[in-house]
Formats: C-alpha cells, structure tokens, sequence
C-alpha cells in the first residue's frame, strides 16, 4: 500500500529522474605513492585502494537529490579491473541503487572512458550524469568534459552546489576568481568540487545490504567502441626531493632569514 | 607545427596565465591566439603586442561572452581544421573548455604539462605531482593544457601580431550563464604572487584567520592562499586553496602557517623558491620541506614577525 502511494507521488512530480554516476578505484589518499625504480610507472602491488575522492563526492550527492525526492534511481558505473567491484559495493553500500562493472584489465584513458559511458547513457537514458572533477591518480580532469561534448550535452563542471529543477539545473562552480552559475538544460554532466558536500559512511546494515543489490558485469567489446590508447607513458620519474632547510630558535632569527635570502 | 592558444580574458584584459601558454606554445611552433568573448577588442590589442605571437583571432560574439564551453568548444574545433595543437593554461577555464575541444576532435588531452620534450612528447605530473610521467601522443592534433608556473611568462611587448576577425560562433543553447561571484582585491593573484602567505586549520576561525594572516600579508604586499581545511572550514573563499585540486603556486616566498603539511597540498607550492612554516608541532611534515622553519605558536609568533618586517 505504503509503496503504492509514494509511487503515485513520484508518477504525480513526473519524477523519471535517473542518475548515473561514475566512479573510479585509486589509490587511497592518505597513501604516498611509490615510483618504481625501472621507471614503468608507480607501484600499485599492495597498496590500499579507494574510490576517488571525488566520486564519493559525486555518489552523496546522487543520494541527497533522491532523498529530496528529485530522483528516482541511482546507477554506479566503472570501467576497471575485476576489483573495481569493491568501489561499486561501496556506492552501493552509500546509498547507489545498482552497478555496472565494464571489466577490463587494458588502460583506458579520459577519452575512451568517456566513449564507453556515451553508450552506458545510450542504453540507460539517464538525466543526470554526475562526475568526479578530477582522479586522484591520474589528475586529468577531463572525462565529465569529454562525456559532455560526445552527447551534446551541458556541462557544469568543479561543482560547488547543485539545484535540480524541473527540467534544468543550475551549478554554482568552482572558478579561479570565485564562483560562476550556470543553468543547463537536461540531461546534462556535472562533475564535483571538494565543497559540494561532505559524503556520508556506509552503515554496517548498509554494506551488507548492498551485498545483495544488483551488478552488471559487462566487457569493453559490449559496447563496440574503440578505446586504444592514443598517449604511451615512456617513463615515470620522481620529481627533484626537496631537502629540508633550517629551523629557527625565534622571530628574530627568522627575520634576519628572510632578509638573508632576500625575501623582505 | 602551427599551434593555437586560448588567451584567458575577462572581455577588458588578458590574464597573465596566458603568457606560459605562449612560451609553451613557441617551443612547437607558429603561436596564433584565439580571443574569444564578446566586446573583446581591447583584449586582442593587448595579446598582438605580446612577444612571439603570428596572428590573433578574434571570436566577437554574444555566445561567447562567457566562455562557456558549450559554445567556445566547437567554434576551437571548427579552428583546428588549420591548426595543429591547441593549447590552453590549466585554469579552471582552459580545464573546462580543453577536454570538450579535445573529445570533439577525438583525441586524447594531455594535462597540466610541465615540459615539451619534442612535437610530441611532453612531461606532466601524475599522483598529485608524486610522479612526473613523460608521455608521447600518436593523435594527430594536439590537445594540451599548460601549467603556468613551469613556463617563464612570454613579454607583453615588443610583439605586433596581425588580427582577424573569425566568425561561425553560435549558442548551442544547452547552457546559459546566471551570474558570477568574483571577489575585488587589490591583492596580487594567488598564481602570479611574488609572495604568498597562507594559513591553515589551525587559524581556528574566519575572524583569526583575518586577524593573524591578513596583516602580516598586507606588510609583505603578499596574496593570501590556505589550505582546504581552512577553506572547508569557510575561513576564507574556495579561491584561496592551494593544492593538489586548488591552485598551483610557486612564488619567490610561500610561507606556511599553521599547515601540516598534508601530500594534496604539497602538491601545490612544493616548486616554491623559498618555503617558510611556522607550526607549532616540530614533526609536522610542512617542515621536510620548508627551507626555514620556525616551531612556534603561530598567535604568537605571526603578529610579532608583522611587527618585525
Ligand atoms: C587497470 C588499469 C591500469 C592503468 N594503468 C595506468 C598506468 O600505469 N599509467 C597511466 O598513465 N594510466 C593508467 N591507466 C589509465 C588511467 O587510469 C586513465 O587515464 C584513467 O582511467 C582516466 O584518467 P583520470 O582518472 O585521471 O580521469 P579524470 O578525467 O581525472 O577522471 C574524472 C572522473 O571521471 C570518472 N572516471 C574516470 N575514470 C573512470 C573509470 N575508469 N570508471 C568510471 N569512471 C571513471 C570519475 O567520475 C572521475 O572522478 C590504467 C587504467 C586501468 C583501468
Ligand atoms: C581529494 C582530496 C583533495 C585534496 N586537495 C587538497 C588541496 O588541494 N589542498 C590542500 O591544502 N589540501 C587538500 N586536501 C586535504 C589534505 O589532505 C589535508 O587534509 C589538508 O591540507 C590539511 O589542512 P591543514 O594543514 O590546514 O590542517 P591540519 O592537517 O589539521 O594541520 C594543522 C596544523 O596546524 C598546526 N597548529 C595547530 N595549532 C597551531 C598553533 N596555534 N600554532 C602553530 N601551528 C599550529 C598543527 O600542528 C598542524 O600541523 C585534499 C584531500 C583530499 C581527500
């Protein structure tokens, strides 16, 4: 009965409001990554991995729009190895209603991962795609921008707050010199900014709920897009170590430093 | 190799962050400039005079009048057609509008570059700067973004660059831009500061942070930055963060006060000349680092420094 009703409520607002959102497994934030010695990139073996910060980002806020009731359904999406399941479980465990695993073990760069979510969007008509702005690891910042220009669509990229009405929504972004607003017609990409929200730790009940909802398992070739590399990383160095300098006793030795290295 | 660069303006003048774009763009090839907005002739004035440049487009249209990427992207697509590379500073507009010009032209960008080995290989920091990756492209346009504090700035003079005019902008009417909040300072800008004095969560409080921070920067004729706790905390605008996902800085003097010293923000200001930090924990990170350091209580220690200088 209870269900009916709210559906009823939904039917009412014409409420069809899908949210895809994607995200990716990296290295966890609070680890300091190791460049390895043969220069062939950094060592991942062992190391504790997360999902982007940013996606967990992205995740909350998907969840804060159903919960206003101005979303109907939440989709998570990676393209990544088999462990990338974790990362769903985890959008699934915050509150995601199910995911999507596109499985690969290949490198898939911005571009190709933005070809395989314009698919994702063919199939699943979502009205809302919501991005991390950047990747902790890779730090691109592009895939939101790229999906944008694939669809066609508005793009409300470094997100500092997101208001979903009817049919636009308006962003306040992120910019050098302070904020901008835009209004996009929808459907149409957001991705975040670190002050959209604070997302929220999935509960103990949660995670094992989560368990039970539901995850495609789907393979790059599924989706009949070409994702080759176009860049080759030839070498991965560590950047010039900063030594240490000197610790002063009091203000005064600290002035008389300053001016020694000219900077007052 | 004939490049095109984006010139970051507000429609009245150029910003210095397309000054690295040009030195970057030189060591390609041909520099031609794209000024796209609307009422923007002063601006391409300003960029023919800039050392190096061959040609200034100028996109004169309402559609553009807030570079949005919407609109700005496919009229840069339609461009390369004669171009060979774009390039844009690592802004949060050149980010906005690059990877959309890129995904149009289906190719891959390549972000926040810190060198050009060679047409196309270039070197660009992974894993908040952690890690510098040196990458080769098989695209055959160029998509790049440049980051400013890894070029010297081209001169503003001496140069005498033909302009033109182009047309073919349009609104693609998906977007519209609503309204802007962009805070007035007579302060330098975060990214062009010679110096640069931030603070972090220990300043506790907006009214603190105003109280401690703001005079020892007006003293210093500094700009002021802080780290994301500070910003989180609403101490100060989302503008003034520095790191990894904020600005990148590297002035003559950046000092650290009541900052830890936490990898994002490292990743922000660890190309700085001189790394000053004042914290009271002498095994905070900030101080593997700083070149000088001073363990103190920062309440203490910053008003009596302001005193000193
Ligand atoms: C197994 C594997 C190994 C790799 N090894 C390397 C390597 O050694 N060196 C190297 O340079 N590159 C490697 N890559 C590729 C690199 O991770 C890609 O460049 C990356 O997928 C996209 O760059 P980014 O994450 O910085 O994108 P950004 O544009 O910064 O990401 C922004 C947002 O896009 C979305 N997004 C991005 N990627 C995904 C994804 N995979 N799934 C779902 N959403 C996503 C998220 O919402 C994210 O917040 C590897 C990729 C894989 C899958
Ligand atoms: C995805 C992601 C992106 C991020 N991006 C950024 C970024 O771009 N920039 C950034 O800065 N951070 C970023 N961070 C956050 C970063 O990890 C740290 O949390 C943050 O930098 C800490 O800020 P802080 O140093 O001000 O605070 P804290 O780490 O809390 O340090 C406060 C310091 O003040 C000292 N202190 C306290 N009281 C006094 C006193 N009275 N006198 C002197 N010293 C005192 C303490 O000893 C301590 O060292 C990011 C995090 C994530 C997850």
């Amino acid at each position: 009965m209870r269900r009916k009703v709210q559906f009823m409520i939904v039917q009412m607002e014409g409420n069809d409001m899908k949210i895809l959102v994607p995200v990716k497994r990296v290295i966890d934030y609070n680890v300091k990554p190791r460049v390895k010695s043969d220069g062939s990139g950094v060592d991942l073996a062992n190391v504790k991995m997360s999902m982007n910060p940013f996606d967990e980002i992205s995740v909350e806020e998907a969840i804060r729009l159903k919960e206003a009731g101005k979303a109907e359904e939440i989709v998570a999406v990676s393209v990544g190895p088999q462990k990338a399941q974790e990362t769903l479980r985890t959008a699934l465990a915050m509150g995601a209603d199910r995911a999507i695993l596109v499985n690969t073990d290949e490198e898939v760069e911005p571009l190709g991962v933005a070809k395989i979510l314009a698919k994702i969007v063919e199939e699943e008509a979502p009205q809302l795609v919501i991005c991390g702005k950047q990747a902790i690891d890779d730090d691109s910042n592009q895939t939101g921008q790229m999906l944008a220009a694939l669809l066609g669509w508005g793009q409300g990229t470094f997100a500092n707050t997101v208001e979903l009405d009817g049919n636009s929504v308006d962003v306040k972004r992120e910019i050098d010199g302070g904020l901008q607003t835009v209004k996009l017609n929808l459907p149409a990409v957001v991705t975040t900014d670190l002050r959209l929200n604070e997302p929220r730790y999935a509960s103990l009940p949660n995670i094992m709920k989560a368990k039970k909802k539901p995850m495609d398992e789907k393979t790059v070739a599924d989706y009949g897009v070409d994702i080759t590399p176009r860049l080759t990383t030839t070498n991965v160095s560590e950047p010039p170590v900063r030594q240490a300098g000197e610790k002063v006793a009091d203000v005064d030795a600290l002035v008389e430093k300053l001016k020694a290295v000219g900077a007052i | 190799m004939k490049t095109l660069i984006w010139v970051e303006h507000d429609n009245a003048s150029m910003k210095d962050a397309t000054l690295a774009v040009v030195t970057a763009a030189a060591k390609l090839g041909e520099v031609h400039a794209l000024v796209a907005g609307s009422g923007c002739a002063s601006v391409a004035d300003q960029v023919a005079k800039v050392d190096g440049i061959a040609t200034v487009h100028v996109a004169d249209d309402a559609a553009l009048a807030n570079g949005l990427a919407e609109n700005v992207a496919p009229l840069v697509a339609g461009l390369m057609d004669s171009h060979d590379a774009f390039l844009a500073p690592a802004t949060t507009t050149g980010k906005n509008i690059a990877p959309r010009v890129a995904a149009l032209l289906d190719v891959m960008q390549i972000s926040d570059i810190l060198s050009v080995e060679s047409a196309d290989t270039f070197t660009r920091p992974i894993y908040a700067g952690n890690a510098i990756a040196t990458v080769k492209t098989s695209d055959s346009k160029l998509v790049i973004t440049v980051r400013g504090t890894a070029f010297d700035k081209a001169a503003t003079e001496g140069g005498s660059a033909s302009i033109e005019a182009v047309g073919g902008a349009s609104d693609a009417g998906t977007s519209a831009f609503v309204s802007e909040e962009i805070a007035k300072s007579e302060r330098p800008e975060l990214t062009s500061a010679k110096t640069i004095v931030s603070g972090g969560r220990a300043l506790g409080s907006s009214e603190k942070f105003e109280e401690v921070i703001t005079p020892l920067a007006d003293k210093l004729g500094a700009a002021i930055g802080a780290s994301r706790a500070a910003v989180d905390a609403g101490y100060v605008p989302n503008d003034y963060q520095v790191g990894q996902t904020g600005k990148i800085v590297a002035p003559e003097v950046y000092m650290a006060i009541g900052i830890s010293g936490a990898i994002q923000h490292l990743a922000g200001m660890k190309d700085s000349k001189v790394i000053v930090a004042i914290n009271k924990d002498e095994d905070a990170p900030i101080f593997q680092v700083a070149d000088i350091g001073l363990v103190a209580d920062l309440f203490d220690a910053v008003p009596e420094l302001t005193s000193k200088v």
